[in-house]
């Protein structure tokens, strides 16, 4: 069964407490970070359903945020989710080439997972991180000034996190 | 070296901190603001400065400030735009990494100015490792009693909040952003009612930029006669600008609007020149929505005059052989890049950012991408390129919000000025394949009739 943990709760309830009496509905958007972050990094009907109880909206509300945001992810995806900006100032210095780089060293296209479950490749629109292009987000955080050598790196530093953790 | 009002600190370690900060003379501004001035002596300073909204429209600040409603017993909401998603445009993004006091500062004398009790930062969702950098500079002024309960202990009160979206460009849109924090899909509103008399849970809203705020603090600071002095005609005060693209110098520049657009591309302190010694091609000025300019258009006027990084001579000559100022995004492009497939990648940008709602963007966008990738890929017509010219009109000023605007300008301005590179992909798809049309005769002196 999907529930938030007590420190997850606590959380929850920061962000709720952000707006006035009523207007909770207005800390969805948070909350499905929170959620997403929580719940194996994607979100599933039965998550969506739990956010609309909790801030006592109807799920159809929750279901139309979640399919209109870009970064709430609708089915599950890798333990790393590599997202590569393609748009014109990254294009310009050359992503396409290493979208096709990770894409064959990880045996993946766009949109696909590895079977291992370790790695989703992915292709968004601008990141803002124009001036340190070609980019991709990993989590939290960017990678900025991608070569072929800073790829490789990030992978195997993924791998050997991903193998020190089991 | 120019005039540097934002970033000027921006490099002192530690200012990210606010003991740091205060030493270097922060919430000066907040102190004078908030014990020597009132909310409308502090909007009269801003409406003298001359400033203008930093996010793309370039509005005057104060003016919008002063059409807020105040009707009785009614609390109203400033909200800070860091939605920062215009391709081309990082400036926000640095802004907040490197001296988020600033903002919080600019924010605590806009939000006193404005009444505004409960004031929220709305900032992109990838940006989240700037959600927690401003919230620890929240807490620090918090505990330094810039914010919370009777701050300074002048009787107001502000708490500031941070909202993280989610991915997706159009909540840049001050309407569509509003939604978005009441926790909806990012749908623009039909205005009107404006946000200043209606906005967030329907009370009287400002949404500004995160730089426009910022400015804020130097206009405190200075005087906004002062401030005013700085610049050229209505260009005043200094802007930031996120240079990107083929130039050996990317990154966030703070320039006083009196240099010339030669000078920022090819000068050390700025750009640095085109990288690896190829020639300039064409620039997008400020943001990808703005219209492109080939190399002649940009470093000179049609009329033969040197043009300007401000808002009127970026601007000059309208869309026929001029730009815009927009938010700032300064993408260059050198003599290799393909302007087809340059068009293609903002078109695509455009229809995955489309909210759906009015069908000349809807539809629009989806036509103009699958046109551009056909010509990119070898597959195009010579009738598309009327086609294309022909969607982009029927968008343009048909739609709630200024996406659908944004959407038809590049690829109106690529159509305006680069036709015959389009035309060399529909006769050559081959070719096209293999190599870029070049140069061509984009960097030559134009031609002016006596």
């Amino acid at each position: 069964m999907t529930k938030f943990n007590d420190e997850q709760l606590k959380e929850f309830n920061r962000l709720v407490a952000r707006y006035p009496e009523g207007k909770q509905k207005s800390a969805l958007l948070p909350v499905l970070h929170l959620a997403q972050d929580s719940f194996g990094g994607w979100l599933s009907a039965e998550t969506m359903d739990y956010v609309a109880e909790l801030l006592n909206i109807t799920p159809i509300e929750v279901y139309e945020v979640a399919t209109f945001y870009s970064m709430y992810n609708l089915k599950p995806v890798g333990k790393y989710l590599f997202e590569v900006c393609q748009t014109g100032p990254c294009m310009v210095n050359g992503c396409d080439d290493i979208i096709e780089y990770i894409g064959t060293k990880l045996g993946i296209k766009p949109g696909e997972t590895t079977a291992d479950g370790m790695f989703t490749l992915k292709t968004v629109e601008c990141l803002g991180a124009c001036g340190y292009a070609p980019m991709m987000q990993m989590g939290k955080h960017y990678k900025e000034h991608l070569t072929k050598e800073k790829v490789d790196a990030i992978i195997d530093e993924c791998r050997k996190n991903a193998a020190a953790n089991n | 070296m120019g005039v540097k009002l934002l970033l000027e600190k921006a490099h002192v370690p530690g200012i990210r901190y606010f003991e740091t900060y205060r030493k270097e003379g922060g919430y000066r501004a907040v102190e004078k603001a908030l014990k020597q001035m009132d909310p409308a002596s502090i909007v009269e300073e801003v409406k003298k400065s001359g400033l203008r909204g930093r996010g793309g429209a370039g509005f005057p600040a104060g003016m919008k400030w002063s059409f807020i409603a105040k009707p009785e017993g009614v609390p109203r909401h400033l909200v800070c735009n860091a939605d920062e998603s215009e391709p081309g445009t990082f400036k926000d993004r640095y802004l907040m990494e490197f001296i988020p006091h600033l903002l919080i500062e600019g924010l605590i004398v806009s939000s006193f100015a404005l009444g505004s009790n409960d004031t929220y930062i709305y900032i992109r969702g990838e940006y989240a490792w700037i959600v927690d950098i401003l919230e620890q500079a929240i807490e620090e002024a918090k505990a330094n009693g810039f914010l919370g309960k009777n701050i300074l202990g002048t009787g107001f009160d502000c708490n500031i909040y941070v909202q993280r979206g989610a991915g997706a460009y159009i909540c840049g849109e001050e309407t569509a952003l509003i939604e978005s924090l009441e926790g909806k899909r990012g749908n623009p509103r039909i205005k009107p009612p404006f946000p200043a008399i209606e906005g967030l849970w329907r009370r009287p809203t400002v949404v500004n930029n995160v730089e426009t705020l910022a400015a804020v603090v130097p206009i405190i600071n200075m005087g906004g006669d002062e401030y005013a002095k700085i610049g050229v005609g209505r260009s005043t005060g200094t802007k930031l600008i996120s240079a990107c693209g083929n130039i050996n110098k990317p990154g966030v520049y703070e320039i006083d609007m009196t240099i010339s657009v030669e000078e920022f591309i090819y000068s050390d302190e700025y750009c640095g020149g085109i990288a690896n010694g190829k020639r300039l091609k064409a620039c997008i000025p400020g943001g990808s929505s703005v219209p492109i300019l080939p190399a002649n258009l940009l470093l000179k006027t049609a009329k033969g005059e040197t043009r300007y990084m401000n808002y009127e001579s970026l601007s000059d000559g309208g869309f026929a052989t001029g730009s815009m100022m927009g938010s700032g995004g300064f993408i260059v492009l050198d003599e290799d890049q393909c302007i087809v497939k340059n068009t293609y990648t903002l078109a695509r940008f455009y229809r995955h950012e489309s909210c759906g709602q009015c069908s000349p963007c809807r539809e629009g966008t989806g036509w103009m991408e699958k046109i551009l990738k056909n010509i990119d890929t070898g597959k195009g017509k010579m009738s598309d390129i009327d086609l294309l010219w022909d969607i982009q009109r029927k968008i343009e000023g048909n739609t709630i919000c200024p996406l659908g605007d944004a959407a038809a300008w590049p690829v109106a301005a690529a159509i305006r000025h680069f036709r015959d590179e389009f035309e060399w992909h529909v006769n050559h798809p081959e070719e096209a394949q293999k190599r870029n049309y070049g140069l061509a005769h984009y960097a030559d002196p134009i031609h002016v009739p006596a």
